[in-house]
């Protein structure tokens, strides 16, 4: 594909992202703080946010899966988690993390679990958009274009 | 990336600059800026580390709170401002809030994706100086060094009272004579006090910039010596726990009583927090500052005390100064309080805890500035007065005088609780002037306050002692004040002691000047806390140690200014003119000028006047000054040779019939500077 094209898929791509509310203005914050210094910040970030949050869930599931809930603990990792994923602008996984901190703190197991499911799809919707991103940004490159900024 | 900054490397693996910051980077303020951010969410973390280093500020990031207070402890002045989550495994944000508030007082910003009002609150109550929710935007990282000069700010304004009065005496003694002509009539002085209000304005801000990049070392308040504190602290009781005995009780050299005092105002505010006490500054000022007027008191008797000890030369003057100038100024600063309640029992009894001056005797241990000796003297004095004043061989007569007003402390105090005092005071002042007329006679308790008996010579110290202790009881012999330097300074350490006993301390100090005199007659009258007085020998031995002596810097004014300046947090400049040193001003300069005299006191009131406290005291001082001298003979027993008793004395009775009193605040307003004689 030619640059151009790319440029505007790309483009395409992220206002969809944005429109859909997978990501808000956060994320631009991140895009805005990459500089040449720093030119993959945003990869960088992101791939913090991945890592961090996949830990995040599978402790959630194992609390979760104690015969005695541990609901405080439960609460401070969906409280963690709502940090880095407000931080980076996955929106959409923070607003997960509300209800699933009134249910921790109602202490009701099914109601978490029902949480916690929804917050992994949401995790795993953002996973796959952001690393298409990503790639299509590699495209660009690849093919001597720049990566067109969001505004 | 080029930042932009010239001396900073901006390492984002955490250089850390030992500089202060705001001296490295004066011109791409605030760039520079060294921040420590603590947060166990690597995303976060990041994320922050980013942002700041865009802020072209020096970050250093942790995601333990463990290793960041070692971070902090191992470079203690590494670090301008912390910027720390809520929620983290290890330690409590809340927790590593209050360690870094209590060991390296650093202003802490609290973050968190919790925004509910009792987190926010609990931020509050702990001490935080700001919270910020997450997600954090860059825009509200971009402002955070409005913290770090906030609380650089309070500081200062603690301390700056003494430095604009070192600033002052010390460009006081620089400026030229010429307008310290004090022969002329009030405009002369009036003249002279604007001028000088100029010149204490410049002086507080080059003063402000000087310590910003002096950077006062902090004491390093660490695990063990916390817990030495602590000890203290609980072997004193939380209530009696005061300054000075807290340090005596720690016993850890090099630590001065202004470190104690300020830790202990933390661990206080600690305790409530504890306690679930809501905060009030003012209350919590209030346990500290025990009396207002006992603190000011003594800042004033210090001022007294001091001045002998520098006139003695023995002290340093801008120690003293500064102590006093600080103690006031924490006074005045701390609370409301710090303003000298009228307390003639006795201005001087320390009962409680002077926190100001231990607050004092940081700044004076660290302020490197000439200190201005003598509170509430005329901070218009001009330095070459107070070089003669203090020059002059009656600065012994002064310390004399102070001795004996010391014996006088209460009616010494109340006078000074009055001059000091902005409000108010005016009939105490009124009062005051009433007992110095009737003082007037030699052979009577000049100043009305001090019923003890006088010694022979009834110097004027009389009328000093009235104006606050500043000045010595004038009826006392004169009496060296080399000797006492020492004892005086202990007794302006001395926090505990009447300010009675302080006069002793000179006493006690048995110099063997005449003040032994003194002595008797004033241990007629107090009883005891001579010992005390001496016992603060460490107190001063470690201020002589830190201020090279300037036996010439007897900052009347300065002192005067800084005194008025802790009270009033006016003009530093201005003072709450004791009148006492007033009159040692026009005396001392009387001295010089012959018929001079006068004008600094009456200058020492303009400046005072300046602060919109006093009116051209001169006047005022000039009338209590006479009424304090009555006789020609109580001057000249103050003033044995160089001082032109007759003149003065003279001069005096001319002040004290053109004067008329005024009702003001201190009970001198009113007084006109044209209406002194000289």
């Amino acid at each position: 594909m030619e640059v151009g094209q790319l440029q505007r898929s790309f483009i395409e791509y992220m206002g969809s992202l944005f429109n859909e509310g997978f990501l808000d203005a956060q994320f631009s914050q991140l895009q805005q703080l990459q500089d040449e210094s720093n030119p993959d910040f945003v990869v960088e970030v992101v791939s913090l946010f991945f890592e961090d949050s996949e830990r995040l869930l599978n402790d959630l599931t194992m609390a979760l899966d104690q015969p005695n809930v541990d609901f405080k603990l439960v609460d401070a990792h969906v409280h963690q988690l709502k940090g880095s994923s407000s931080s980076i602008g996955a929106q959409r996984v923070k607003n997960c993390c509300v209800p699933f901190r009134n249910v921790c703190e109602e202490q009701n197991t099914e109601a978490c679990l029902r949480c916690l499911q929804q917050i992994k799809q949401e995790y795993l919707l953002v996973k796959n958009k952001l690393q298409t991103l990503f790639e299509l940004e590699q495209q660009i490159v690849a093919a001597g274009g720049a990566i067109p900024m969001m505004q | 990336m080029n930042l932009g900054v010239g001396s900073v490397v901006k390492n984002m693996s955490g250089a850390r600059c030992s500089v202060s910051w705001k001296s490295n980077d004066n011109n791409q303020f605030p760039a520079g800026l060294r921040v420590l951010v603590v947060d166990d969410d690597p995303t976060c973390l990041r994320i922050l580390e980013k942002m700041l280093w865009n802020c072209h500020y020096e970050v250093t990031k942790s995601n333990r709170a463990e290793s960041a207070l070692s971070l902090l402890r191992e470079n203690r002045n590494g670090f301008d401002i912390v910027i720390s989550d809520v929620h983290m495994p290890d330690m409590d944000g809340f927790k590593l809030l209050e360690h870094v508030g209590l060991e390296m007082d650093l202003p802490v910003i609290m973050m968190s994706a919790d925004d509910s009002k009792d987190v926010v609150m609990k931020g509050v109550t702990h001490g935080a100086c700001d919270y910020l929710i997450k997600p954090v935007r860059i825009e509200a990282l971009k402002n955070i060094w409005q913290h770090v000069i906030r609380k650089k700010k309070h500081e200062w304004k603690d301390k700056d009272f003494d430095q604009s009065a070192t600033a002052e005496a010390g460009d006081r003694q620089q400026k030229p004579p010429e307008d310290v002509d004090y022969s002329s009539s009030a405009n002369e002085g009036g003249n002279w006090k604007s001028s000088k209000r100029r010149k204490e304005e410049e002086d507080e801000t080059e003063e402000r910039d000087d310590s910003s990049s002096l950077k006062k070392p902090r004491v390093v308040w660490s695990v063990e010596l916390h817990q030495q504190f602590v000890q203290a602290v609980n072997q004193l009781g939380i209530d009696k726990a005061v300054p000075k005995k807290i340090l005596e009780l720690m016993n850890v050299p090099g630590l001065t009583r202004e470190n104690v005092a300020s830790h202990l105002q933390k661990y206080r505010l600690y305790l409530r927090r504890l306690s679930g006490v809501s905060q009030h500054p003012n209350g919590l000022n209030n346990s500290f500052m025990g009396h207002p007027e006992a603190t000011y008191g003594m800042s004033s008797f210090n001022g007294l005390e001091l001045q002998a000890l520098a006139a003695t030369g023995q002290l340093p003057a801008q120690s003293l100064a500064t102590l006093q100038a600080a103690a006031l100024g924490r006074s005045a600063t701390k609370a409301a309080i710090s303003m000298p309640l009228v307390d003639q029992r006795n201005l001087f009894s320390f009962e409680n805890p002077k926190l100001r001056f231990p607050e004092g005797q940081q700044q004076l241990n660290n302020s490197n500035k000439q200190i201005n000796l003598l509170h509430g003297i005329p901070t218009t004095m001009e330095p070459k007065q107070l070089a003669d004043l203090h020059q002059s061989s009656h600065s012994p007569s002064f310390v004399a005088m102070n001795m004996q007003g010391n014996s006088r402390v209460q009616q010494n105090n109340t006078l000074l609780m009055h001059m000091s005092q902005q409000q108010q005071q005016q009939p105490s002042r009124a009062q005051m002037l009433n007992e110095t007329n009737n003082g007037s006679q030699v052979s009577r308790p000049p100043l009305s306050m001090s019923q003890q008996p006088l010694s022979s010579n009834g110097i004027p110290g009389a009328v000093l002692s009235r104006s606050g202790g500043i000045v010595a009881n004038v009826r006392g012999p004169v009496y060296s004040p080399v000797s006492q330097a020492s004892p005086m300074v202990d007794f302006s350490l001395n926090q505990n002691t009447e300010l009675q006993n302080n006069s002793f301390p000179l006493v006690s100090s048995d110099s063997g000047m005449s003040t032994m005199t003194s002595k008797r007659m004033l241990q007629e009258e107090v009883n005891s806390d001579i010992r005390r007085s001496r016992g603060f020998p460490s107190d001063y031995n470690m201020f002589d140690e830190l201020h090279p002596q300037k036996s010439q810097d007897w900052g009347l004014s300065s002192v005067g200014s800084t005194f008025n300046a802790s009270h009033h947090s006016t003009i530093p400049g201005t003072l709450d003119i004791s009148p006492s040193m007033l009159v040692q001003q026009g005396i001392s300069s009387m001295k010089r000028n012959g018929q001079n005299g006068i004008s600094p006191i009456s200058n020492a009131f303009s400046s005072r006047e300046e602060s919109g406290n006093v009116n051209p005291m001169g006047g005022n001082l000039l009338t209590v000054k006479a009424e304090q001298l009555p006789d020609a003979s109580y001057q000249s027993s103050f003033f044995p040779d160089q001082f032109g008793q007759d003149d003065l004395m003279s001069a005096l009775l001319k002040q004290q019939e053109s004067v008329g009193p005024v009702e003001t605040e201190f009970g001198f307003d009113g007084y006109a500077l044209d209406n002194l004689p000289v």
